[in-house]
């Protein structure tokens, strides 16, 4: 038997790719030459895709000062190589958009200090590696909201893909959003303890609509709960991206990441000799998190999740406001205080109302 | 909990049984005659883009799920030049054929990623399906429930009970002794084949076309690999692989169902369950079992003919 394994392939696969880009852009010299590395296909119409969407924007804002390029599905585990051939291929900027690249930009960031790295969802960084991510949370606060609105049984569906920070916080974003409409708002969360399996998702949501959620909330990354939304003729929000097309009927809104804003700067940064390792992490304020049309919901629904998105935005209401219960009775954040931003990057336990027992 | 909550709970545990028993019937039919094809989900993945590719331009769901049935074909026809013209050992190119199914049908599928379509419609059968508790339960379904059924039984009984299936048996268990009696071994072994990779490519199709009705690369999951689990767990008895994928199907199920009635286990056990409660089942079987089990003797191994 030979030791043919995926990772092998993969890599092997991706360095091919690299090859080709290399020679594709040895011609331009001059230009800022900018690489993107997805941990997916940028044709999944979520995360990756979504990545992809902000570097074409930075393409087309800064044109002929920029040459981009992206290398798409590259394994975790083998991206060291990766990153140290770009970085050696001529590349100023690098852009690794996976959480699992964080230890291989750290290591390369070292031995080419000359290129600047950007790690998305990471957070470590070194004097030539900045981190960068969103609010995703601020989002769901409005969606949140929508869904207290909405609901006629006051039953709402949660799929969750894994019990990390990003995603408690956003559950529990989602019932505060909910109960500042609705204090009698019943949670059920199902935990699918995968990111994309289409088929397990859709299980999810029938399991949910057959216990009498009217409403499923999703933070997973296929369209499949909202295509059985759908065919029940309830509701439903999107992740990631606009995902209207797979249910005009039942889509409420989505949660859209908009990296482009954040990736002209940074680029721009380095047009001009300014940029600095920092840390980023942007919601609605700096534009990175973004709400799709409002739609299938009454005017004064749509009024409410319009003025909230503003208010957000304007920093004038933030989702973690006091006063905040955690569910075991004990003080998150008081009346007038927010719950610290170090605090929701480390989320573990849910507010007051969550009937659910937090996976550990 | 009425009636109707356990009829839609049976209905998601029997839609979700479907992949496993159409890839797991074609996988059982290839075994039996000594091919051990570990390309079953990169075949489902080619099924599910072709089957999902075909009904968008067609319209119709039934041409869909024969583009699925072709392209799954295809992959194994592959599969069977490698393994039975080439004598390639079976556990490489199989995994190459799952490799190579994963890259292909994102690259065919990339175009249409994002596109939906409604799903197959569910059958009304007169008379069966308005029969009360049981109808819409097991007369509801959609067309791919009732071929897999039928597969299920036109395989139990070619095995059993026709001389073709008595050959298909004998290519398996000693593939020397066949072919001094005169069996065109690379031939049966061929078509089992060719009959599993056109299984899994309607199961991928089954997917895309009524599952969850759309495409999206490796949408699969790793349901390929359950299915070749499901063959073994099935002693590659026909019918206990109905019984497996519906042991499997209803521990996935129930498990969801328990997390959402917020019964308080830890969600990363429940999650294992189905595969604890399959494999707990494997073991229930083998202790009890005292004749040998149906094990092909010569799986996996290649056979070329001396002149």
């Amino acid at each position: 038997m030979t030791n043919l394994s995926r990772r092998n392939l993969l890599t092997g696969a991706a360095s091919l790719g690299l090859g080709a880009s290399i020679i594709g852009t040895a011609s331009a010299a001059t230009k800022l030459k900018a690489a993107f590395v997805y941990v997916g296909p940028v044709g999944d119409f979520g995360y990756s895709y979504q990545h992809d969407q902000g570097r074409l924007e930075m393409q087309k804002a800064l044109g002929d000062k920029v040459e981009t390029s992206f290398l798409e599905s590259v394994p975790e585990a083998g991206s060291e190589q990766t990153f140290a051939q770009l970085a050696r291929s001529g590349h100023d900027l690098i852009f690794g958009t996976s959480f699992g690249y964080m230890d291989p930009m750290v290591k390369v960031s070292k031995q080419y200090p000359k290129v600047k790295f950007e790690h998305a969802t990471g957070y470590k960084r070194t004097p030539n590696l900045s981190t960068y991510s969103a609010k995703f949370h601020e989002g769901r606060y409005v969606i949140g909201q929508i869904a207290g609105k909405m609901t006629k049984n006051n039953t709402i569906g949660y799929i969750a893909a894994f019990p990390i920070p990003e995603v408690v916080s956003g559950i529990n974003a989602f019932m505060l959003g909910a109960q500042s409409v609705n204090p009698g708002i019943k949670l059920k969360i199902i935990w699918a303890n995968v990111w994309f399996d289409p088929g397990k998702e859709a299980d999810a949501a029938k399991v949910l609509l057959s216990q009498g959620c009217d409403i499923i909330c999703q933070h997973t990354d296929s369209a499949a709960p909202l295509q059985v939304v759908e065919k029940a003729g309830k509701h439903g929000f999107g992740q990631s991206s606009d995902m209207a097309r797979f249910a005009p009927k039942a889509i409420l809104t989505s949660i859209v990441d908009h990296w482009g804003g954040y990736y002209i700067k940074r680029t721009q940064a380095v047009l001009d000799g300014t940029w600095k390792s920092t840390d980023t992490w942007g919601g609605m304020d700096l534009d990175m998190v973004r709400m799709a049309p409002f739609t299938n919901m009454p005017d004064n629904v749509k009024a409410m999740a319009v003025a909230t998105s503003a208010a957000i935005k304007a920093d004038k209401l933030n989702p973690f406001h006091g006063p905040i219960v955690k569910q075991d009775g004990t003080i998150a954040a008081k009346a007038g205080d927010v719950v610290a931003d170090k605090d929701i990057l480390s989320m573990n336990w849910y507010v007051k109302g969550i009937d659910d027992k937090l996976p550990s | 909990m009425s009636s109707v909550f356990f009829q839609a709970v049976a209905a998601t545990i029997i839609a979700s049984s479907i992949p496993l028993i159409l890839a797991a019937i074609g996988e059982l039919v290839a075994e039996r005659s000594g091919m051990l094809n570990l390309g079953v989900e990169g075949m489902m993945l080619m099924g599910a883009v072709c089957g999902f590719i075909g009904a968008y331009f067609s319209g119709s769901t039934l041409i869909g799920a024969l583009c699925g049935v072709a392209a799954g074909m295809a992959m194994a026809a592959l599969y069977g030049l490698l393994t039975i013209g080439f004598a390639v050992n079976q556990v490489a190119a199989g995994l190459a054929l799952t490799i190579f199914g994963q890259g292909l049908s994102g690259l065919v599928g990339a175009h249409f990623v994002g596109l939906k379509r409604d799903g197959a419609p569910h059958l009304h059968l007169p008379w069966l399906s308005d029969l009360p508790y049981i109808g819409h339960m097991l007369f509801g379904e959609d067309g791919f429930a009732y071929v897999a059924v039928g597969l299920v039984a036109g395989v139990a009984w070619f095995l059993r009970y026709s001389r073709a299936g008595l050959d298909l048996r004998a290519v398996g268990d000693n593939p020397a002794s066949a072919h001094a009696l005169g069996m065109p071994v690379g031939g049966i072994r061929l078509k089992a084949v060719l009959f599993g990779g056109a299984c899994a490519g309607l199961s991928g199709a089954y997917l895309t076309l009524a599952y969850t009705p759309f495409w999206s690369p490796g949408l699969s999951a790793g349901r390929g690999w359950i299915a070749l689990a499901l063959v073994v767990f099935a002693s590659w008895k026909p019918w206990r692989v109905v019984l497996g994928a519906l042991l499997f199907g209803g521990a996935t199920i129930l498990q969801l169902q328990a997390q959402a009635l917020g019964i308080r286990l830890p969600s990363q056990m429940l999650s294992a369950l189905p595969y604890v409660v399959t494999i707990l089942a494997l073991i229930l079987l083998n202790l009890r079992r005292n004749r040998g089990s149906l094990t092909p003797a010569a799986l996996g191994l290649p056979f070329v003919a001396d002149t």
